[in-house]
């Protein structure tokens, strides 16, 4: 086992963590999986590594897709050709389903097109950055670190605060904290849980659970195909056909996290345009 | 008198922990989906409201199974 003194911090906690295991025995994943060297600018607060330059791609292919598909959209509108090829109805199918059954759904016409371009990135760069936890070269999601999830949970927070104070005023606050048709005597009751909730949880807990869904799959994924692994090449005699059992697993689990990246994504823009509908409310 | 181990454990209390954690959120999505599955039963016209409901109220519970398995990492 390893001694930690006091002053061990984290990180040299987890290096010495995975230097521990020996060759030819089962390693497990440990949280030292979302922490991988940096290959570029290291020791710098841009230093890249492994799950950054994932991001970096999705950020780019994603930019790439929407220039490609507003493109040939403006140009089917210009020359009336308004039948759209293959690619350019994949696109316009999922642009129309954020705008749809989301954002006009839950927030009717005129506020749905106000939201639309932040619900729109939220829901692409959550499915973008999700989906290349299966991806076969990036095997990592760029959402399983606590940066992006903060961000776009920071970014919905400000949002139904904004849309909020916009419509209401500073009676937002004491809509939301004070809400009508209770007792005097119970607000010493509802107002800190309704401070907590409303202003506390909502960020915190979009941000964990698209968080934790992709830490949660992404040790799956790796313990079934290290699993399987030492199962084909390190174990001895008849427990080598543990490892189909474990290979059958991780691909049923890789389908599964294809269905939890488009949910995520989904749940995040939902609850987001749900915060921005509540935040929006009249009082009854 | 010193205290004598009459038996011992050993191993992770986070593990047991996210197991008691996951009890709850279980029920309660299986009590979510299940009351949607009667409603639409009962009135089919509805069931696209009733799904995005739904995928509501799984997101809701499910938090408190994810910050159960947050807690470990968080007081590690």
């Amino acid at each position: 086992m390893v001694a930690l003194t006091g002053e061990t911090d984290l990180f040299t906690a987890i290096s010495l963590l995975t230097a521990e295991a020996e060759e030819g025995e089962f390693h497990a994943p440990t949280i030292a999986e979302f922490y991988p060297p940096a290959f570029l600018f290291e020791g710098t607060p841009f230093e890249i590594n492994r799950i950054m330059m994932i991001r970096l791609i999705v950020m780019v292919a994603l930019i790439v897709l929407f220039w490609l598909w507003t493109n040939k959209f403006r140009k089917s509108v210009k020359t009336g050709n308004v039948v759209p090829g293959r690619f350019q109805l994949l696109g316009e199918m999922a642009l129309n389903f954020v705008r749809k059954s989301i954002a006009h759904d839950q927030l009717g016409e005129k506020d749905g097109e106000r939201f639309l371009p932040l619900l729109t990135t939220i829901f692409f760069m959550v499915f973008g950055m999700n989906i290349t936890g299966i991806i076969p070269f990036a095997n990592i999601a760029g959402t399983s670190v606590v940066g992006v999830p903060l961000v776009l949970a920071a970014a919905a927070y400000v949002t139904f605060i904004y849309a909020g104070i916009r419509r209401h005023g500073m009676k937002f606050f004491k809509n939301s904290l004070f809400p009508s048709g209770v007792p005097v005597a119970f607000y010493t009751l509802v107002t800190p849980i309704e401070l907590l909730s409303t202003f506390i949880l909502r960020p915190v807990t979009l941000a964990l659970r698209l968080l934790m869904n992709m830490i949660a799959g992404h040790l799956l994924l790796v313990l079934c195909f290290s699993a399987t692994q030492y199962f084909f090449f390190h174990a001895e005699g008849l427990t080598q056909l543990f490892g189909a059992g474990t290979l059958l697993f991780g691909f049923a689990f890789t389908l599964f996290e294809i269905l939890v990246a488009v949910l995520q994504a989904y749940v995040f823009t939902l609850l987001t345009t749900v915060y921005i509908q509540l935040a929006l409310a009249d009082e009854h | 008198m010193d205290a004598v181990n009459i038996a011992e454990l050993s191993g992770n209390i986070a593990v047991v922990g996210y197991g008691l954690a996951a009890i709850g959120p279980g029920i309660g999505v299986g009590l979510v989906v299940s009351k949607t599955i009667e409603s639409i039963a009962r009135q089919p016209e509805l069931a696209g409201r009733l799904q995005v409901t739904m995928w509501l109220g799984i997101a809701f519970t499910e938090a408190l199974a994810l910050i159960g398995l947050a807690t470990p990492f968080i007081f590690a």
